[in-house]
């Protein structure tokens, strides 16, 4: 069974509908037992930096997700919830993430050299700069689906795909049980589908 | 690079898709979930669905169909029609919707845009202006383009920007349903006030429109109706022809 952490941020019904599709058994749930109790836990999330990780422990269930993680059970952030498995964020101040991977979060606007649009919004190309379990079934020049305003940078030691956007833009991320995805892989069409059916296979 | 987008417009009436010529004579087309994976195969990039109906009835059976579309296709689904409060916006949401376009309900209450920004982020809100032009000026229609606000078509894209749209639908009544080729003079003219992805929406009619359209940097995307539903032009086709003039897109 996979956990689709519920923590009150985000849209989950594509996210559940794409895991129920690739027959797989997703529950919703801010229960840390059933947390606890699952295979694999995935870690959504839009809106901002801040609001994620203080609804997150508020919960309490920062502290499930980092034990989970320890312990080695496979870990999927997607999105926003891929940001906050970072040290820090620089949204709206600086602030503290999960810590689980180096690395901080910050505007793509103050890096981009040239007049490109924010947020990264739409279908962009993946290039696979290491191997990696969640990329098992990927491969260069995937289209995936991103809509995000902030990157994942100084994370070296887990980058594992970039994107294209004047600048390197972190797309997905991994070490060991720990991974993310920046782009939606829920709303990536038949390349994300592969990404999700790689993640419950581990 | 991020690609240029298509995206087919599926105007849904008692469950239905139907399609307009100048937002009147409303034909059916087919079924909206068979179009829905008809375009998901073909190589669509997003779907926009919108409710074109307003009894409540109606609005039960488009939520049905939108939670079925959105359990069976994995791309990104944009909702509009009839949303006028952010009440209507965590409806929409929690049957598969990831975004969700604002056009009367804005204009009645334009404090909609920052209330349902604040509570989605700003890639949830998306902002359709129904655009015509009144005396050499562009202007904001409302009621399904039936109604002239007298509102200047760039102040209001700018005052949406501001106040947290994700992304803008501009939609020419002037274009609509002739198939002679997007808008690019109103295109250009709202492009250079605002940041934000731009969606041109009205008037195509060939692949030519699409490689027209796209010379212009600052449009993120194309959306049509009747020449997909029709199949007048596929959209697998479209991208190919757009590839082959050096336009990238996702193939």
């Amino acid at each position: 069974m996979i956990a689709v952490i519920d923590y009150g941020v985000g849209n989950l019904f594509s996210l559940v509908s794409s895991l129920q599709y690739l027959g797989l058994t997703a529950k919703v749930t801010g229960k840390p037992d059933e947390i606890c109790a699952a295979d694999h836990i995935i870690l959504p999330g839009v809106g901002a930096f801040a609001d994620a990780m203080n609804k997150l422990r508020e919960t309490n269930l920062d502290a499930t997700v980092k034990e989970q993680a320890a312990i080695g059970k496979p870990l999927l952030g997607i999105c926003l919830g891929m940001q906050i498995l970072f040290e820090k964020g620089l949204e709206y101040g600086e602030h503290d993430g999960l810590g689980l991977l180096k690395g901080e979060v910050v505007p793509i606007a103050d890096d981009l050299k040239e007049k490109l649009k924010i947020p990264h919004m739409g279908w962009n190309q993946l290039k696979i700069v290491r191997d990696c379990p969640l990329l098992k079934s990927s491969k260069d020049g995937d289209y995936v689906y991103y809509v995000h305003s902030f990157y994942a940078k100084n994370c070296a030691e887990s980058i594992a795909a970039v994107s294209d956007y004047g600048i390197p833009i972190t797309g997905v991320v991994a070490n060991k049980n720990v991974m993310g995805t920046q782009f939606h892989p829920e709303k990536s069409g038949e390349a994300g589908l592969k990404i999700l059916s790689a993640f419950a296979e581990l | 690079m991020i690609t240029k987008r298509i995206i087919p417009c599926l105007d849904v009436r008692d469950g239905r898709v139907v399609k307009g010529k100048n937002f009147t004579g409303i034909q059916d087309v087919n079924g909206p979930v068979e179009l829905a994976k008809y375009y998901n195969d073909t190589g669509a990039d997003e779907l926009v669905f919108y409710d074109i109906t307003a009894s409540v009835e109606q609005r039960s059976l488009f939520t049905e169909v939108l939670r079925r579309v959105a359990s069976q296709i994995f791309i990104p689904l944009t909702v509009g029609g009839g949303i006028n409060t952010v009440e209507d916006f965590a409806h929409v949401l929690s049957c598969g919707a990831d975004k969700v376009s604002v056009n009367s309900g804005a204009i009645r209450n334009p404090e909609l845009i920052a209330q349902a920004a604040q509570k989605y982020g700003n890639q949830c809100v998306v902002l359709s202006m129904d655009v015509k032009r009144v005396n050499g000026k562009f202007h904001i229609f409302a009621k399904g383009g039936r109604e002239d606000t007298g509102m200047d078509a760039i102040d209001w894209a700018v005052r949406g920007e501001q106040n947290g749209a994700g992304e803008l639908v501009v939609n020419s009544i002037d274009t609509d349903g002739v198939k002679q080729g997007f808008d690019l003079e109103m295109l250009e003219e709202i492009s250079k006030h605002v940041r934000i992805p731009i969606i041109a929406s009205g008037g195509a009619g060939k692949k030519e429109d699409f490689s027209e359209l796209f010379r212009l940097k600052s449009v993120d995307a194309g959306l049509a109706a009747s020449i997909f539903h029709y199949k007048e032009l596929v959209i697998r086709d479209l991208k190919q022809y757009l590839k082959a003039q050096q336009i990238e897109t996702r193939v």
